[in-house]
């Protein structure tokens, strides 16, 4: 029973630490969100990433990167209704 | 599977990345004087500006392993000089300082805080430092935020604390700046968004209503921890923060910029809120807001500026007003801001004003350029906008302002850094019928986009090109004094007799100098204090200063047919195989020694050393005879003319040259004698400084003709000039004293000399034919030559003419009005009397309206008239996305170009209303081309491939092949191959190689008798493939969009089976195996470049070389993947690789095999730039790895620069 507990701890050490950890239940719009965020801050990131973008939309790094950063607080969309 | 590959590679990069994610300014060496450290990729480079000459040079660059996100320099108080934190994937935090003595970078503090790579909780994104120095805060997107606290101990060394942390959860961080607020604690300024409640509302209005907010945190030095002070909203779109200079310099607080405005913010003092102004002009959209990409603030003695940069370029002057209170002093209240358009420069990734009146612009895209300051627009007729006029509170929309942009006023460009970022496209092709190809790329964004040649080879700036009376045979110059700084004659040598010139303020002829001018010149020499000799066929004379002359002549029946001489030594080789030799007396007079020595066969050169500092005669002379050897004598007064050793040749040597240089392996000089043989082989080997003993010799491939050899100086260093079918200089590499020899970028000359004048301090004399050319080399830093033509947009991809030098480009931009539109709405304004004046789009960029598209096909003549020669626009919104020069068998072969487009694209979510295929036919020669028909296709095809005789086109996931109709294509065979979006195809015989967007390659075959096309192999990894190559009919390699290289390979069995005759009806029946085809792709090669790979060719690089892998990245990189031959060689070079990233582990903390396997781990492949720093390393180390591998240090040295000269530069 200790050993559960401790892993249970340790487990949400991780999740507090690292955001996007997952855990057994985990619902597909977390895991999405968490996905979408990850993906825009690695755009952002990598630079050779980030202007490869830049060049294919036709705008300058730093608006891209806004852009992304925006992108990011919506992430995968509005979150499904709860039904208590 | 077998632990280790069967395939090595040895990955080498010949030209680094040319982007420059940050750069900074700061005085690095501890001078006064500012340096500029720029991050490229994974390269830290120091670079000296010199503000006398308006020129930027590298000082010092070195790859860090790892990818560098954010710099920062900062100053400790009362200190003179600036350390450089760097923020890289490695999950540490570096501090590092440059010792200009040892021209290095030292790392003094290399802190772990997370883990490594990229991600959204790991800080590194952010960076930036308290501008007293005394703490520095380095944040992630997301969430965390942490500050150290730098100090300096008791012995006067920098210190760094543990961390402190001011983490919030859910928080976006999209701007940081730190707060100057003098010696107060420091504040660190974010704008955030929280997102906590966005996440919990499903109905979407918390997202609506997301504030933005402009947070100070507060490092209490007292406390030791880190508070969020302050808080408040700012406007929704945000962006970017800059520093207000604080304390006893200005108000403090930050410079918040969002879309369409800057607000000027701080705790304790009132908003003030000015427009950015637009542009005003016929095709400009009055609508279109700007937002500010980068930026300056610049503090004078008193008085401070921000320069601030819009999207389109253009620089903005802004200023704080002050508040002056009764007597006219001004407090530290703000009154209000005021911009003004100041100068319009390349968009910058940054910009750094220099303290000597200079702007440094890093661009985003192409060459990075230096200004010089005329003015400060103080007192121009630029209109000025004041927050007076404009509310402060963010809800309220902004009046809109306009400016009209014009030419730099306040700017003037004194010079341009050669970029290639973003490199597009390139292919490596022998168009001018050298011995070695030449690197063809587009590069560059919008109206700065070029066409660029890459050569390999040294720059020579041309002084003197005269034509003589006859065809001379050789050239030299002399001083007249020992002491003279200046030579002060040339000699020319002809077929039967010999000029002198004199060098003064005209070059002229002098008959008075003693010289005998009725017969050809072997050797000329100025001798001990002032005297000379000039040694010809039938003698040697001896000119005294005085003029009178000392003549010994050549034996009856006997001529001199080789000459050495140095300031103290002459020898002479005679017709019978004698060698004669001669020493200076104490008097000043040459005494032969008494024996002559008798050598086995003709002597067909012969060299002495440079006497060295503090002795009397050089011990050495080298005689090449033509029995293919070369001899060592001995010239030590106990063992004169006594064999020292002997070293055998493939041919006879044509010219020997015995020369000090500067050598990596010892850290010193050392002696080398430098040979050139009768074949156009050039060695260099080491003499031995004691026994005479010749060793480590290194052989190189120079040209046709014989080699001649020649000293000369080239930037302060003694170098060798190699003349063969093309001229070649030898000189030690500025940084790794490595030895290099490069071609010169100039014509083939018969003979070279060194030049020193007055004018021309460090130059070279040359014989062209009858012409004397007098040149300089001025710069050793770069061995590739860029020529640049410019393009119109964007350019995309681009295909030679099957026959023809010619190139064919398209290029395409989004967001830019197409000509017709531009030139509709210059017509409505010249109908309204408006204005019709266009700016040049090379500096201003074209006019901007979403949605639209300008795109054109342009051929390009990069030999001849080295220019655009025809262009051809694209109507209707469309846009070029892929060529190719495709023969069609149904029309007898002939070759038409090809070229995909997509109507009405959008790039992100991918959309479009459908594409096309342009078919044009070459006309006069491929100049210009003729429109046959085009093809309706439901999406933009982005690849194109000419298929036995057919046209092989990628659909979407559709690969499908047309043939050429009267009015269009017509459609034959088709088949899904890959998951998502075809990008790529290659082909050798019936197999095509199809890269997917997302999906790497697959390999399908195409079956003639029934017409299928059937995949057959897949892979079994994701790979966001970019391009291809077919290195061999089973293996390709490529590219992702991640930044790795690989190459893989069909199994030999499914390859086989997939080329068997019959109806391929095993194939399609075949079952599929995990939702894929039935076979699968093996991994022989995976390695991590960092840029991204946009083309990857199978290439000879060199004259003599062997195929390799050439490619060029995204960011500028161009680099090499040479095949291993040997197992040894491989287990040598592992070895190496793991000793060097032990002894030396990156400079930014990132493990190196983690680096290099960042998204998979590296197989098959070495690292050759970890091996190539070895040369950087000090002795000691040297040794110490040296000794570990159980070699010497010259050995290993040797196998490294035998990697890279082999085939490559």
């Amino acid at each position: 029973m200790a050993d559960k507990l401790r892993t249970l701890q340790n487990l949400e050490a991780l999740q507090a630490r690292y955001v996007g950890t997952g855990h057994a239940d985990t619902t597909k719009y977390e895991w999405l969100q968490n996905i979408t965020r990850d993906s825009y801050a690695s755009y952002i990131g990598h630079p050779p990433l980030l202007s490869y973008m830049a060049v294919g939309m036709g705008e300058p790094k730093e608006k891209v990167r806004t852009m992304m950063i925006e992108k990011m607080i919506r992430g995968s969309g509005a979150p499904p209704e709860t039904q208590e | 599977m077998a632990t280790t590959s069967h395939m090595f590679m040895y990955s080498l990069t010949i030209q680094p990345p040319t982007a420059i994610t940050q750069a900074i300014l700061g005085q690095f060496a501890g001078t006064r004087e500012q340096q500029i450290v720029t991050a490229s990729g994974s390269k830290l480079t120091i670079h000296r500006p010199d503000p006398t000459q308006g020129r930027i040079t590298p000082i010092f660059s070195q790859d860090v392993f790892g990818i560098i996100r954010s710099l920062a320099a900062f100053r400790l108080a009362g200190s003179n000089k600036d350390y450089i934190i760097i923020g890289t994937d490695s999950g540490r935090i570096t501090i590092v300082e440059y010792i200009p003595s040892a021209n290095r970078f030292n790392r003094i503090h290399l802190e772990t805080f997370g883990k490594s790579g990229i991600r959204r909780v790991v800080p590194g994104q952010y960076l930036v430092v308290d501008p007293k120095g005394r703490a520095c805060l380095i944040a992630s997107v997301e969430k965390n935020k942490l500050v150290y606290v730098l100090n300096r101990n008791s012995q006067a060394e920098l210190t760094i604390s543990s961390p402190l942390e001011a983490h919030k959860p859910q928080i976006l961080v999209f701007a940081m700046a730190a707060l100057d607020v003098g010696y107060e604690n420091p504040i660190f300024a974010a704008i955030e968004v929280d997102y906590s409640e966005s996440d919990q509302d499903p109905t979407g209005h918390a997202f609506e209503e997301v504030e933005k907010l402009l947070v100070y945190y507060e490092l209490d030095l007292g406390l030791n921890h880190v508070v969020r002070k302050w808080s408040d909203p700012v406007d929704r779109t945000a962006s970017m923060l800059f520093q207000v200079p604080g304390g006893a310099d200005g108000p403090s607080g930050v410079l918040v910029c969002a879309e369409d405005n800057i607000t000027y913010r701080h705790s304790n003092q009132d908003a003030f809120r000015v427009p950015i102004p637009r542009r005003s002009g016929s095709t400009e959209n009055p609508e279109r807001k700007r937002q500010i990409v980068s930026g300056v603030m610049h503090k004078m003695r008193g008085a401070f500026f921000f320069l601030l940069q819009t999207e389109d370029g253009d620089l903005f002057k802004l200023t704080l007003d002050m508040v002056e209170d009764d007597n006219g002093q001004l407090t530290g209240e703000v009154k209000g801001l005021k911009i003004k358009y100041f100068d319009t420069v390349p968009v910058a990734s940054s910009l750094l004003i220099l303290k000597s009146g200079f702007l440094y612009v890093a661009s985003e895209a192409g060459n990075h350029n230096f200004y010089q300051f005329e003015k400060l627009g103080d007192d121009d007729e630029e209109t000025e906008f004041s927050s007076d006029s404009f509310s402060a509170d963010p809800s309220v929309p902004v009046e809109p302002v306009y400016f009209r942009p014009r030419g730099a006023e306040n700017l003037n460009l004194v010079e341009t850094l050669n970029s290639l970022n973003p490199l597009i496209d390139s292919k490596v092709a022998n168009l001018t019928d050298e011995d070695a190809p030449q690197i063809y790329s587009v590069c560059g964004m919008g109206a700065r986009s070029s066409f660029r040649t890459l050569k390999h080879g040294l720059e020579v700036s041309e002084i003197v090109e005269s034509e003589l009376p006859s065809v001379p045979s050789a050239v030299w110059t002399t001083k007249l004094n020992r002491a003279d700084e200046f030579d002060a004659y040339i000699i020319l040598s002809f077929a039967n007799g010999t000029l002198v010139l004199s060098i003064g303020e005209t070059v002229e002829e002098v008959t008075d100098t003693g010289f005998l001018s009725t017969a050809p010149t072997l050797a000329v020499q100025q001798l001990g204090e002032d005297t000379l000799i000039q040694i010809h066929p039938r003698g040697i004379r001896h000119i005294l200063a005085d003029r009178r002359v000392n003549e010994w002549p050549a034996p009856q029946h006997r001529s001199i047919v080789a000459a050495a001489t140095n300031e103290r030594q002459v020898a002479v080789a005679l017709s019978s195989g004698e060698i004669v030799y001669f020493e200076m007396d104490v008097d000043g007079s040459l005494a032969e020694y008494d024996e002559r020595r008798q050598m086995s066969g003709t002597v067909t050169c012969l060299s002495l050393g440079e006497v060295p500092e503090g002795r009397v005669r050089s011990s050495f002379l080298a005689v090449g005879c033509d029995d293919s050897t070369v001899r060592i004598l001995s010239l030590d007064p106990d063992s004169t003319l006594e064999n020292k050793s002997v070293q055998a040749l493939t041919a006879a040597p044509s010219a020997l040259s015995i020369m000090s240089m500067a050598d990596s392996s010892s850290g010193g000089s050392t002696p080398y004698l430098h040979i050139g043989l009768y074949s156009g082989v050039y060695l260099r080997t080491v003499l031995d400084e004691v026994t005479g003993e010749l060793s480590d010799t290194r052989t190189r491939f120079l040209g046709a003709k014989p080699v001649k050899l020649f000293r000369v100086s080239v930037k302060g260093q003694t170098a060798v000039l190699a003349l063969s079918s093309r001229p070649w200089l030898g000189y030690s590499d500025i940084q790794t004293k490595g030895f290099m020899l490069t071609p010169l970028d100039y014509v083939g000359l018969e003979w070279g000399w060194n030049f020193s004048s007055e004018q021309c301090e460090e130059g070279m004399v040359g014989i062209q034919g009858q012409n004397l050319r007098i040149f300089s080399i001025e710069k050793l830093d770069n061995n590739m030559l860029q020529e640049s033509i410019p393009l119109s947009y964007t350019p995309r991809r681009f295909v030679q003419h099957p026959e023809q030098p010619l190139f064919y480009v398209i290029e395409s931009d989004n967001n830019i009005l197409s000509p017709s539109t531009r030139a509709t709405l210059l017509e409505d304004a010249k109908a309204r009397n408006g204005d019709v004046a266009m700016l040049p789009p090379e500096e201003f960029g074209y006019p901007r309206g979403t949605g639209h598209w300008a795109s054109c096909i342009q051929v390009v003549d990069p030999l001849i008239s080295k220019s655009v020669i025809y262009s051809l626009e694209l109507e209707d919104n469309e846009a070029a996305v892929s060529i190719a020069a495709v023969p069609f068998s149904s029309q007898d072969d002939e070759v038409f170009l090809v070229v995909g487009t997509g109507k009405d694209m959008i790039v992100s979510p991918p959309s479009s209303s459908g594409g096309f295929i342009h078919i044009y036919r070459f006309q006069e020669n491929g100049t210009e081309l003729e429109f046959i028909h085009k093809t309706k296709v439901e999406e933009p095809p982005l690849s194109l491939l000419g298929f036995q005789g057919r046209l092989a086109t990628g659909i979407g996931a559709n690969l499908r092949i047309y043939d050429l109709g009267m009015k269009q294509l017509l459609r034959k065979c088709q088949t899904v191959a890959t998951p998502n979006l075809i990008v790529d195809l290659q082909t050798q015989g019936s197999r095509i190689v199809v890269g997917d967007v997302r999906e790497s390659i697959t390999y399908v075959v195409y079956k003639y008798q029934e017409n299928v096309l059937i995949p057959f192999v897949d892979d079994s990894v994701p790979r966001w493939t970019t391009k291809t190559t077919m290195v061999d009919y089973e293996t390709t390699a490529g590219g992702d969009k991640f930044g790795n290289l690989w190459l893989l390979r069909c199994p030999r069995k499914a390859s086989d089976e997939a080329d068997e005759d019959g109806s391929g009806a095993h194939l399609i029946h075949e079952r599929g195996y995990l939702q894929g085809t039935p076979n699968r792709l093996e991994l022989m090669a995976h390695f991590y470049t960092q840029d991204i790979p946009t083309s990857v060719q199978k290439a000879q690089l060199v004259a003599g070389g062997r195929d390799i892998l050439v490619w060029t990245g995204f960011q500028g990189t161009v680099g090499i993947f040479v095949p291993f031959i040997s197992r040894e060689d491989v287990d040598f070079f592992q070895n190496l690789e793991m000793q060097l990233a032990a002894q030396t582990p990156p400079l930014a903390g990132r493990d190196h095999l983690i680096y290099r396997g960042y998204y998979a781990p590296v197989k098959g492949a070495i690292d050759g730039d970890l091996c190539e720093m070895y040369f950087l390393l000090p002795n000691d180390i040297k040794m110490m790895i040296a000794a570990e591998l159980d070699r010497s240090v010259r050995e290993i040295e040797r196998k490294i620069s035998d990697m890279r000269t082999r085939v490559a530069y």
